[in-house]
């Protein structure tokens, strides 16, 4: 499942654009797919800058841990708090209840930067190969 | 040929059956990377080297009555410790990573990491690390990246080893490593205190230090506490048995050497470093942990858990570069504190205690012999001050058939005729009695 | 099966403690005493005779049966070496006797066996000198590093990256990042082996050096090791060899020849050490003539009236990285077995343990899929691939099901760059009819992947627990029974 409105990273974040510059981002319900079962989440604290690339937490399973990438350069304003005490929630609706962070992009620009829903499918059907 | 079990004829009629001739195993490494044939000696029978070896060992003076420590001591290790330990489906396996072969050595080290929480009262630990020093290295670093800041507070009343290895492993690292000064044979409050800033990571001190003396770090608990630091305390298992816990201290993270419960001292090594924490902590502490789980039947077993802090994941990322433990070694802990029990261990470091509060008052009853830190209270270990320089007088008594401690002289300026001297439950009154009279006479 | 803790009874003990001889009982300052003694289980000693007896039975080991480990190395650990080991001319040798006036000549016994190990170690890998004091091969990885660091430090280089290859163990990429370097990851190329070319692009001034295993993790040889090795070198970069796959190619290649200037081996693995269930282990780490100053602190020397002495002066050395002079009673061990070996045994071992690994590959090349064919050297990488593709089969499924049929299973999902693997490896001392069974099992079970790969999913039925939930304990995390 791919949300058409957002766009996404190679490492499978996505951000959505929710006005005055400010995005919500997650992970895609495929990297949820592929990490199976999760056991803990790490982010960010409110108030903390964070590059484009650069990491804004953990995320852990069983058998790997990644780091979790932002798409887009800002201040992180909002930490949703209810997936990382109940990680199950983010498989159940990874695109709205399961988002992960807000930030106050620096350079909204950045988002043109992304791949977009179309350009991340084909993108998945290359890495299954 | 030793430890191979393929006759030559066996070996041609592999090769023949998987199409290969013998030079073949090798064809894929150019010759011009082949080495000269190795020289080293012709091998030898298990009788030869049996003997050989023996020889080897007697060269080493282990018959001297041992009042040496210094965070490496004498005790005594019961017979059924080595009983157990060395059955080979313990010691030949490897790292418990498939847990249905494995339960043997998992619920080990669960058992391990119960008997550690009990005895420093903290709620986590791992399954131990290379040693007593690794483990305050480690625990430095773990306090690093909790607080992600850059200085360490060290007092010189922690092991000297243990200091110079932390200076050494952060040469390359942009961390601020300060050491204070003890006050007195304890850990100097208020030169720590007064270094204790918002950039301080951890406060390391030891119980019992050095020196023997012993401490309560309570108040040093919330004095680093109070400026968003950690209390690291590295300390003796054995003195646990009557001495307050770090937990009830207020400690953060809490290390030690586990040999001196149940392993030989084998001229230093393999030991066992121990390391327990707060729960909070767990997912920034280095090293294996094991965990309780169930089966599909509801049957309760353990794995290695909370992997993807580790290496083999976590790669440049991880915790420690740490990949193994001394799983033998925290399985000889935990056995040898089943064999004592809770009031075996008690009744032992009670013993160590009664012991060398005897050796004490032998020993400074000879004219010229006084306490270095006479307002401290000590455990088994304690220092005197001779009236001639330490190291020469240990040397004589080597002679006579004594390892009779420590002369500090190699680590603390200023304490030339300072010996460091340990007494465990091993030695009897009349080895005491006899090192005090060869000491006045040779005085 | 209990935890030791659920079979304590109050007031029972396991150890009589002797009565005290000596006439003071001090009573140490109320603040400085714990308020209760530690809760520690209350046995007698045929209750803990028991238990662990109960344990051992619930583990497997190399004497239990073949234990196929890939990148492990599990050999037989000779009875002789444990043997030595407890004499008590070694047991009982207290680690600060040495640091007494004079007392170097205390323990001549123990001071000859590290020296005599270190000789025969730089013989084999052709090095100038060794530390035996690290006390595992990732132990041994951050004192190279730190040699690297030091070397480049009194150069005045300003490195900031060491290079692995994408078929690393995880240890070397964490020890360069604890020492202080960024790291960067070589690709492999489509033979298995690093990438030259990738190599060329990434090497740079700021090189410090490069981490190599070798022969590899997929258990094959580069052929352009040395290349390597002096492209490193032309921009002043350390080459360090991971002596985790020494037994591949001991008495056949020595990494000095190679080139490189930093070597740990694993006691625990070529040297026939026992693993204990994870540790402990020994790696001791040889490096090249312009390398020695830089050894940790302190160094075994042999005087020209022939004593051996500690070297404690040593200005230019990364320091101590251990308190003493390693895992003593490991090093002992493994020279023990290289005394057994000799010159013409220790040839063999490598001989032995790649014939056994093609023999693996080749028997079992029909039933399974075969990424890297051709030789290999001490080991073999398989994959499950097929069988996923079949039935659903994971190489997790084929491993519990090796189980069952009494076998350790191989080494799973490592390397990574080969989907569902499983690594084989052998070692020398394993007998073909060992050999044999091991190969029909694995046949077996690929048929069962076929037929019945309902009854894999399932697997290990015989063992005392089923596959256990991992992400229970994860979350769960119950980790001491408080």
């Amino acid at each position: 499942m791919i949300d058409p409105e957002a766009r996404y990273l190679r490492t499978h974040e996505w951000a959505k654009e929710e006005g005055k510059g400010i995005f919500a981002v997650g992970l895609s319900s495929y990297a949820l797919e592929q990490l199976g079962d999760i056991v803990y989440l790490e982010l960010s604290e409110k108030g903390d800058t964070v590059e484009q690339g650069g990491t804004f937490g953990v995320v852990e399973s069983v058998k790997a841990a990644s780091d979790l990438y932002a798409p887009l350069g800002g201040e992180i304003v909002e930490v949703n708090h209810a997936v990382s005490d109940n990680p199950d929630m983010l498989k159940e609706d990874p695109y709205e209840e399961g988002w992960l962070v807000k930030i106050k992009a620096s350079n909204p620009s950045e988002f043109e930067d992304l791949m977009d829903a179309k350009e991340y499918k084909q993108f998945l059907e290359t890495e299954a190969e | 040929m030793p430890y191979i079990s393929h006759t030559d004829q066996q070996r041609a009629q592999m090769l023949a059956e998987i199409g290969l001739k013998p030079e073949d195993l090798f064809s894929d490494i150019p010759p011009s990377l082949r080495c000269r044939p190795l020289n080293l000696p012709e091998g030898l029978s298990e009788q030869e080297v049996r003997s050989r070896l023996a020889a080897i060992a007697s060269k080493n003076y282990i018959h001297l009555t041992c009042f040496l420590g210094g965070g490496f001591y004498d005790h005594f290790i019961p017979a059924a410790v080595y009983a157990l330990t060395s059955r080979s489906e313990f010691y030949t396996a490897y790292t418990p990573y498939q847990p249905e072969v494995s339960q043997g050595t998992l619920q080990a080290i669960y058992e391990f990491q119960s008997v550690i929480c009990r005895l420093t009262e903290m709620e986590a630990s791992n399954a131990s690390l290379y040693d007593g020093g690794t483990a305050l290295y480690e625990a430095m670093m773990m306090a690093l990246r909790l607080t992600r800041r850059n200085k360490v507070l060290v007092d010189d009343s922690v092991n000297p080893i243990y200091r110079v290895m932390l200076h050494s492993y952060t040469r390359n690292l942009k961390i601020e490593l300060t050491e204070t000064e003890n006050a007195g044979g304890l850990a100097n409050r208020e030169a720590i205190r007064r270094a204790l800033d918002e950039q301080t990571a951890a406060v390391i001190v030891q119980n019992p230090n050095f020196f023997g003396c012993i401490d309560d770090f309570t108040d040093l608990a919330e004095a680093a506490h109070s400026k968003g630091a950690l209390l690291i305390v590295s300390c003796y298992p054995i003195s646990l048995g009557i001495l307050k816990a770090p937990g009830a201290m207020g400690a953060d993270i809490v290390t030690g050497e586990g040999q001196s419960l149940g392993l030989p001292m084998s001229f230093g090594g393999p030991y066992l470093g121990f390391m327990a924490t707060r729960k909070e902590y767990v997912r920034q502490m280095p090293g294996r942990i094991v965990g309780q789980t169930t089966d599909a039947q509801g049957r309760r077993g353990f794995v290695l858990t909370l992997q993807a802090r580790e290496q083999h994941i976590r790669r440049d990322k991880a915790t420690s570069n740490i990949c193994s433990n001394e799983a033998l070694c925290a399985l000889t802990a935990l056995v040898y504190l089943c064999l004592l029990g809770k009031e075996g261990l008690r009744e032992t470091a009670q013993l160590c205690a009664d012991k060398a509060s005897y050796a004490y008052q032998r020993l400074t009853a000879i004219p010229g012999v006084r306490p270095h830190f006479p307002a401290q209270w000590f455990f088994n270990e304690m220092v005197l001050d001779l009236p001639c320089e330490a190291a020469e007088a240990a040397a004589k008594l080597i002679e006579r058939g004594y390892a009779a401690g420590f002369p500090l002289s190699r680590y603390y300026k200023g304490m030339n005729n300072s010996l460091l001297i340990a007494v465990t439950e091993k030695r009897t009154k009349q080895e005491i009695g006899m090192l005090a009279e060869e000491l006045e006479a040779i005085l | 099966m209990k935890l030791v803790f659920e079979k304590s009874a109050a007031g029972r003990r396991g150890l009589r403690i002797p009565k005290s001889d000596v006439p003071t009982s001090i009573h140490l300052k109320k603040e400085y005493l714990r308020a209760q003694p530690a809760a520690l289980p209350e046995l007698s000693e045929l209750d803990v005779v028991r238990h662990f007896t109960e344990l051992s039975r619930r583990n497997y080991g190399v004497d239990t049966n073949f234990y196929p480990l890939g990148s492990c190395t599990m050999k037989y650990n000779p009875k002789v070496c444990e043997r030595i080991a407890s004499y008590p001319g070694f047991a009982h040798l207290h680690p600060l006797l040495p640091q007494l006036r004079g007392g170097g000549m205390l323990t001549q016994g123990a001071l000859e066996v590290l020296y005599e190990t270190d000789l025969m170690l730089r013989e084999i890998c052709g090095m100038a000198a060794f530390t035996m004091q690290p006390m595992a091969g990732a132990h041994g990885e951050l004192t190279g590093i730190m040699m690297m660091a030091a070397y480049h430090r009194d150069r005045g280089n300003h490195k900031t990256t060491v290079l692995v290859p994408d078929s690393a163990h995880g240890t070397n990429p964490a020890s360069a990042a604890i020492a202080g370097y960024t790291v960067k990851t070589v690709p492999s190329d489509e033979h298995g082996c690093m990438s030259l070319s990738a190599l060329k692009a990434m090497l740079n001034e700021e090189t410090a050096g490069i981490m190599l295993t070798c022969p590899n993790t997929l258990g094959l040889f580069n052929p352009h090791v040395k290349e390597i090795c002096e492209l490193v070198h032309s921009v002043d970069g350390l080459a360090y060899y991971d002596g985790a796959n020494l037994n591949a190619i001991v008495g056949k290649v020595r990494p000095g020849d190679l080139g490189f200037d930093i070597v740990h081996v694993n006691l625990h693995k070529t040297f026939a050490t026992p693993h204990g269930g994870g540790g402990p282990g020994a790696g001791p780490v040889g490096v090249v003539e312009k390398l020695v100053d830089y050894l940790p602190v302190s160094v075994v020397v042999k005087r020209e009236d022939g004593t051996y002495a500690l070297e404690y002066n040593r200005p230019k050395s990364i320091g101590y990285i251990a308190p003493f002079y390693g895992n003593f009673g490991v090093i002992l061990r493994a020279y023990v077995y290289l005394l057994m070996l000799g010159r013409e045994g220790l040839e063999r071992v490598a001989e032995n343990a790649v014939l056994n690994a093609n023999y693996i590959k080749e028997k079992l090349k029909p039933y399974y899929d075969l990424p890297h064919p051709g030789i290999c050297k001490h080991e073999c990488v398989l994959s499950a691939a097929r069988q996923v593709k079949e039935s659903g089969t994971y190489a997790l499924d084929i491993a519990k099901a090796l189980i069952d049929a009494g076998f350790h299973p191989p080494t799973m999902y490592f390397p990574t760059i080969v989907k569902e693997s499983l690594m084989i490896e052998p070692t020398e001392c394993e007998s073909r009819e060992t050999l044999d069974a091991f190969i029909e099992a694995m046949i077996a079970i690929a048929q069962k992947a076929r037929t019945e790969p309902e009854t894999l999913k399932a697997a290990p039925v015989t063992t005392p627990v089923g596959r256990l939930d991992e992400t229970k304990a994860a979350r769960e995390l119950n980790i001491a029974c408080l």
